[in-house]
C-alpha cells in the first residue's frame, strides 16, 4: 500500500508537469493548437443514417476544401463521430472532443435528445456547436448559449411554413397523426397554434408510438374525423408508412396530407407514385436555382446522392464559420460567437441570413409541393415550389424565447 | 503465480487512479461511464450468474436509477449524494415488485415477465412530463458529494465515482462470498433440494433481486450525475440486452468477469467510429465469434489458460459446462 | 350508413384491420414458435429475417424483373435457404446448452444482417408496388379495405393453416413432433433428427420471410422494420405457450385486434398493451393460454 502511495504520488507529479508544459504550448498564437478543428457529430449507423450521416462529413469537407483548406494559414482539419442516438454518447463525445481533442466547433447533430445534450456541454465548456439537422426549439431557448447556433429549420419554422401556408390556402379543418414523442408533441402543439391563429380548427389528433409499422386504424380515424388536412406530425419510417397508409385507404384524394416534417430523402423513398400532392416546408430544395444546381451537382458526383436541407446546411454552416473564424483572426469562441452573429450569410443555401443573440439563423423558408410522376422531367425532378415564408415570420419571435441571453 | 496476480492487480488500481491526470491517453469520462457499466453488469449477474435468473428487463433498474437520481437533484434541489441514494433505493424497490411477480415462474417466462414489466417501466417514463421523452431529463446539477466534494470538477467526480464503483463491486463480491450466497447458488444448482433443506428460496429470491436491482440503479444515477442527463435509452430495452451481452462476453461464472465485458463492449462502441456505418456489423460479427469460441466468456477463458484460481473464480472448480446446460424448466 | 351511427363502424373497420395485422403475427409467431419447440432456441433474429424477405423481394424486383407472385415464392426459399447455413454452420453449435447462448448468436445475426443492409441500402427504405391486380379497395359500407390488405388475410391464414396441417396431421409432422419430445429415440428409430431440425430452422425462418413480403408493399421496406416487432412476435408466442402450434396463431390474430382496439382507446399503449396482457396471462396461466401445464 505504501508503494501504492509513492507511485501515486509519483505518476501525479510527472502528470502535473506534464499538464503545465502543454498549456504553455498551447496559448502560443491566436489559434489554439494550431489547428482549426470541425467535429461532425452524426449517425453513421442508425435510422437517420440517411438523412445526415456520411453525406454530412462529405458537406463539411467540401465546405472546408472550397474555402482553401486553411483559414489565415492554420489548416483546417475535420474529424467524425457516431453518437449511436444515445445523448449520452454524443455528450461524452463532444466533452472528449472539446477538452482534449483540440475541436473547434460541432456540426451537424442529428436526433433531438444529441443536440439538447451537446448544447448544454458547448455552453459549459465554450466552444461552438451548430444544430442543422435537427428540430428541437431548445436550443434557441431553454439550451441557447453564445455558442450554440441552430441553423437548418426549427420545429417553429415548420409549423409556420407548412401551417400557415396551408390555412391561407383555405385548408382550415386539420386532424393530426402525431408521433408520440416530444418532437411530436411539440410539433403538433406549434401547427395546433399556427392553424388557429390564422382562423382554422383543429378536429383532433391520434397520436401513436414510434416505430409503428400499420397506420391503417389511424386513417380510418383520419377519414372519420373529417377534416380537410390530415397533419402528420412525425418523420422517416413513420412519416412514410403514415402517407402510404393513407393513400391506401383511399383517404388521400379527398383529404389532403400535409407532411410537416418530411425529408427531401423519404420522398425519394416514398416514390412520387404516392408522394405526389403532398406538401412539405424544407429549407433547401437542389433544383431551385442554378446556384443550388451547382452544389447538388458537385455534392452528387462526391457522395452519390442528392443533398437534402441538412447537408446543404452543414456546408453553409461550416463555410459561415470559417469565414467568421477569418474575420476574427483567431478561433477564440467568444469571438468567433461576436463575428458569426455579426456577418450576413449570402450563398446558395441562404440570402441575407443572420444568426439572432440567441443563436437562431433566420433565413427564408420553402413550402414545396411533390410533383406527379407525369410533371417529374428527369431523375430527382421531384418538387416544385409553393411559396417563401420570409425569414422573419418564418422562426420563434425573439420576444418569445426563453433565451437567458435576451433578458437583459 | 500468486505475486505475479497482485503485481497486476496493483499495477491496474495506479493506472486507474492516475486516469484523470493524463485525458490523452484515455478519456476520464469515458471510463467513468465505463464504470457505470461494470457496476450494472457485476450487479447483473448476481441473479444471472450466481442465481441462475435469467433478467430481460435490467434496464428498468438503470433507467429508473438515472431518472429518479435526475428528478431529484434536477427538481427537488436535493443534494446529489441523497439523490444517488434515492435512485438506488427507488430501483431496489421496483427490484422487490419485479422480483415478487417474476420468481412464481421460472426459465424463459421469468425473462418474459421481467421483459414485459420493464417495457411498462419504459412506457411510464416516455410519458411522465419530467423527463421529457426522447429530449432526455438534461441539465441536471452535479453539486457536491457530502457538501464537500464539488463534483463540476472532472478530476474530483472521478474519484467519488471510482469510490462507489469500488464499494459496489466490493458489496457484489461479499455477497457471492458469503453464506448469502452460497445459498443462491445452491439455488442455482438444484433448486428442489435447496428448498427441501428448509431454505425460504422464495425470499433469497426476491432478496437477490432487489440487491440486484438497486446496485444497477446505482450505476444509472452516476451516469445520470456523470452526463448531467437521463435518457429515455437508458431504459429502453436494448439495455437490458447489452447487459446481457456484456455479462456473457465477460463470462457469467466469474464475479468480474461482466466488467471485463462491459470495458470491451464500452470500448468497441467508443473506438470503432472510424468504420463510420460499418460499425454495428463489427459489433455483430465480435460477439458471434465470442459466442462460438469462447463461451465461458473472456474471464472465464482466460482463467482457464492461466489455471488462475485465485479470488476471480467464485467457485472452486466450476464444473465445466455444468452451468450452461439448460436451465429452462418450462 | 351515417345514420347507423359511428361507434359501429369504428368497432367493425378496427376488427377488420386488428385482423389484417393479427395476420402478420400470426405467420411470424408460427415460426417462431417451431424454431422454439424444436431447436428450443430463441429465434431472436426473426425480425431480421422478416426483414431479409422484404429486402430479397425488393431486390429480385429490381435488379432481376421478378414480380411480386414469384417472389411471394421465391423470397421465404431464399431466406429458408440462408437460415439453414447459419443453422448448420453456427447454431448447431449451440444446442443443449442454456437457450441463453441461442440468444446471443442470433442477436448478434440482427446486428450484422441490419447494419449490412443499412450500408447497403441505406435507412430511409425503399418503395415496392402493390401488385397491379391488387390495387383498388372494397367498399364495405363500414370502411374501405383495400383489396391487397384483404389478400394479405387470405394468404397470411392460408400458409397457418397448412403448417399446422403439415405438424399435426402428417407423418413427417409426427416425426418432427416425435424429435421434440425424444431426439435420441427417434434417432434410434431410424429418423435423421440433425437434418430434421435443420429444415425446421430453415421452414421457420422461411415463415417469417413470407411475413416480410406480404409486408413489404404496404410497410415500407427498411432495414429498421423487424427490429422492434421481434420483442412483440416472443410476447405473442409466450402468451399462447412455448411451442404450442395453435397458440401461436390464435395469439397472434387475437393480439392483432387487440392492438387495434388500443388505437382506438389510448394510441400511445398500443405498442405496450401485449406486454401488460403477457404479464397477467403468465401470472394466471403459468404456461400460456394453450400452453401444456407442466410443474
Amino acid at each position: 500500500m505504501r508503494n501504492a502511495r509513492v507511485l501515486m504520488t509519483a505518476a501525479l507529479t510527472s502528470a502535473c508537469i506534464g499538464l503545465s508544459g502543454l498549456s504553455t504550448a498551447v496559448a502560443n498564437d491566436n489559434y489554439s493548437d494550431g489547428v482549426v478543428r470541425i467535429g461532425v457529430l452524426t449517425d453513421m449507423s442508425g435510422i437517420y443514417t440517411d438523412l445526415s450521416g456520411r453525406a454530412a462529413v462529405e458537406a463539411v469537407r467540401m465546405a472546408v476544401e472550397d474555402f482553401g483548406g486553411e483559414v489565415n494559414g492554420v489548416p483546417i482539419e475535420v474529424v467524425h463521430a457516431d453518437h449511436r442516438n444515445r445523448p449520452d454518447v454524443g455528450a461524452s463525445r463532444a466533452r472528449e472532443w472539446y477538452d482534449n481533442d483540440g475541436v473547434d466547433m460541432i456540426n451537424d447533430l442529428s436526433n433531438s435528445g444529441v443536440a439538447n445534450a451537446v448544447a448544454a456541454v458547448a455552453k459549459e465548456r465554450r466552444r461552438h456547436a451548430i444544430v442543422n439537422s435537427s428540430s428541437t426549439i431548445g436550443i434557441t431557448n431553454d439550451y441557447c448559449s453564445p455558442y450554440a447556433t441552430h441553423y437548418t429549420y426549427d420545429a417553429y419554422s415548420l409549423a409556420q411554413g407548412t401551417g400557415k401556408s396551408i390555412v391561407d390556402d383555405g385548408g382550415d379543418s386539420w386532424f393530426f397523426l402525431t408521433v408520440d414523442f416530444a418532437f411530436g408533441h411539440g410539433l403538433e402543439r406549434q401547427v395546433s397554434e399556427v392553424v388557429r391563429e390564422a382562423g382554422g380548427r383543429v378536429v383532433g389528433a391520434a397520436r401513436h408510438p414510434l416505430d409503428t409499422t400499420d397506420f391503417s386504424s389511424y386513417a380510418l380515424q383520419a377519414q372519420a374525423s373529417g377534416a380537410e388536412i390530415i397533419g402528420i406530425a412525425s418523420t422517416g419510417a413513420d412519416a412514410i408508412n403514415a402517407i402510404n397508409a393513407l393513400a391506401e385507404f383511399g383517404v388521400t384524394p379527398n383529404q389532403r396530407p400535409a407532411a410537416l416534417l418530411l425529408w427531401f430523402d423519404d420522398v425519394h423513398a416514398l416514390g412520387l407514385e404516392t408522394a405526389q400532392g403532398l406538401l412539405l416546408t424544407n429549407a433547401f430544395y437542389w433544383d431551385a436555382n442554378d446556384e443550388t444546381r451547382e452544389f447538388s451537382k458537385r455534392f452528387y458526383e462526391r457522395t452519390g446522392r442528392m443533398p437534402n436541407m441538412a447537408h446543404a446546411g452543414n456546408y453553409s454552416s461550416t463555410m459561415h464559420y470559417l469565414k467568421s473564424v477569418e474575420a476574427a483572426g483567431t478561433d477564440d469562441p467568444d469571438a468567433v460567437s461576436e463575428k458569426m452573429r455579426e456577418l450576413e450569410i449570402n450563398d446558395f443555401f441562404a440570402q441575407g441570413g443572420y444568426i439572432r443573440p440567441n443563436g437562431r439563423m433566420v433565413h427564408d423558408q420553402y413550402m414545396w409541393q411533390v410533383k406527379s410522376p407525369d410533371a417529374s422531367e428527369y431523375d430527382y425532378d421531384y418538387m416544385e415550389l409553393v411559396t417563401t415564408i420570409p425569414g422573419e415570420e418564418a422562426f420563434q419571435p425573439l420576444e418569445k424565447s426563453t433565451c437567458y441571453l435576451l433578458e437583459d | 503465480m500468486r505475486l505475479l496476480t497482485w503485481t497486476v492487480l496493483a499495477v491496474g488500481l495506479i493506472a486507474l487512479l492516475a486516469v484523470p491526470f493524463f485525458p490523452q491517453v484515455v478519456y476520464p469520462i469515458f471510463v467513468m461511464k465505463t464504470f457505470c457499466f461494470i457496476l450494472f453488469a457485476c450487479a447483473f449477474n448476481l441473479l444471472l450468474g450466481h442465481t441462475g435468473i435469467l433478467s430481460f428487463g435490467h434496464a428498468a433498474f438503470f433507467g429508473s436509477g438515472a431518472y429518479i437520481t435526475g428528478y431529484c437533484v434536477k427538481y427537488l434541489g436535493w443534494p446529489t449524494d441523497l439523490g444517488l441514494l434515492a435512485g438506488m433505493l427507488a430501483a431496489a424497490a421496483l427490484g422487490v415488485i419485479f422480483g415478487a411477480l417474476a420468481i412464481r415462474r421460472s426459465g424463459i417466462y421469468l425473462a418474459m415477465i421481467t421483459l414485459a414489466m420493464a417495457q411498462l417501466v419504459y412506457f411510464f417514463y416516455l410519458q411522465a412530463p419530467f423527463t421529457g421523452a426522447e429530449d432526455g431529463l438534461q441539465q441536471i446539477p452535479r453539486g457536491t458529494f457530502l457538501g464537500l466534494l464539488d463534483l463540476r470538477s472532472d478530476i474530483t467526480l472521478y474519484y467519488v465515482v471510482f469510490g462507489i464503483v469500488a464499494a459496489g463491486l466490493w458489496v457484489v463480491w461479499r455477497t457471492v462470498n458469503s453464506p448469502f450466497g452460497a445459498v443462491l447458488r445452491a439455488i442455482r444448482e438444484h433448486e428442489p433440494r435447496a428448498v427441501s433443506l428448509g431454505y425460504p428460496v422464495a425470499r433469497y429470491k426476491v432478496l437477490v433481486f432487489a440487491l440486484s436491482a438497486g446496485l444497477s440503479g446505482l450505476a444509472g444515477s452516476m451516469k445520470a450525475i456523470i452526463f448531467q442527463l437521463a435518457a429515455l435509452n437508458d431504459a429502453h430495452w436494448h439495455m437490458s440486452g447489452d447487459v446481457i451481452l456484456m455479462t456473457l462476453l465477460g463470462g457469467m461464472n466469474t464475479v468480474f468477469g461482466p466488467a471485463a465485458g462491459a470495458v470491451l463492449v464500452s470500448a468497441m462502441t467508443h473506438y470503432l467510429d472510424p468504420f463510420g456505418a460499418w460499425v454495428t456489423v463489427i459489433i455483430g460479427l465480435v460477439f458471434m465469434s465470442c459466442v462460438l469460441l469462447f463461451r465461458e466468456g473472456i474471464v472465464g477463458k482466460l482463467g482457464k489458460i492461466l489455471k488462475l484460481n485465485t479470488n476471480f473464480q467464485t467457485d472452486a472448480a466450476p464444473a465445466p459446462g455444468r452451468l450452461e446446460k439448460s436451465k429452462s424448466e418450462g | 350508413m351515417d345514420f347507423f351511427g359511428i361507434p359501429i363502424q369504428a368497432v367493425l373497420g378496427q376488427l377488420m384491420l386488428g385482423i389484417v395485422n393479427g395476420s402478420f403475427y400470426a405467420v411470424l409467431s408460427l415460426g417462431l414458435a417451431i424454431i422454439f419447440g424444436v431447436l428450443k432456441i430463441v429465434n431472436f433474429a426473426h425480425g431480421a429475417f422478416f426483414m431479409l424477405g422484404a429486402f430479397v423481394a425488393f431486390m429480385s424486383g429490381r435488379y432481376l424483373g421478378i414480380d411480386y407472385w414469384a417472389a411471394l415464392f421465391i423470397a421465404p426459399l431464399v431466406v429458408a435457404c440462408i437460415g439453414i447455413v447459419f443453422e448448420y454452420l453456427f447454431l448447431r453449435r449451440l444446442y443443449g446448452l442454456d437457450p441463453i447462448y441461442g440468444l446471443l448468436l442470433t442477436f448478434s445475426l440482427v446486428l450484422v444482417l441490419e447494419g449490412g443492409f443499412r450500408v447497403a441500402f441505406g435507412s430511409s427504405g425503399q418503395p415496392y408496388p402493390t401488385p397491379e391486380l391488387l390495387r383498388g379497395v372494397f367498399n364495405l359500407g363500414f370502411m374501405v379495405l383495400p383489396y391487397y390488405r384483404a389478400f394479405v388475410i387470405v394468404a397470411a391464414l392460408s400458409v397457418c393453416l397448412a403448417t399446422w396441417f403439415l405438424i399435426e396431421r402428417t407423418r413427417l409432422g409426427a416425426s418432427l413432433r416425435a424429435a421434440t419430445e425424444r431426439p435420441d429415440l427417434t434417432q434410434a428409430f431410424g429418423i435423421n433428427v440433425p437434418l430434421l431440425v435443420t429444415l425446421t430452422y430453415g421452414a421457420g425462418v422461411g415463415l417469417a420471410a413470407f411475413a416480410g413480403v406480404l409486408a413489404a408493399p404496404i410497410f415500407h421496406v427498411n432495414p429498421s422494420m423487424g427490429s422492434n416487432l421481434v420483442i412483440i412476435i416472443f410476447a405473442v408466442v409466450v402468451i399462447g405457450g412455448l411451442g404450442s402450434i395453435i397458440g401461436a396463431i390464435v395469439t397472434g390474430l387475437a393480439l392483432g385486434i387487440v392492438e387495434g382496439f388500443t388505437r382506438v382507446f389510448y394510441s400511445e399503449f398500443s405498442s405496450t398493451i401485449v406486454f401488460l396482457v403477457m404479464v397477467a396471462v403468465l401470472l394466471l396461466r403459468p404456461a400460456g393460454l394453450f400452453g401444456r401445464t407442466e410443474a
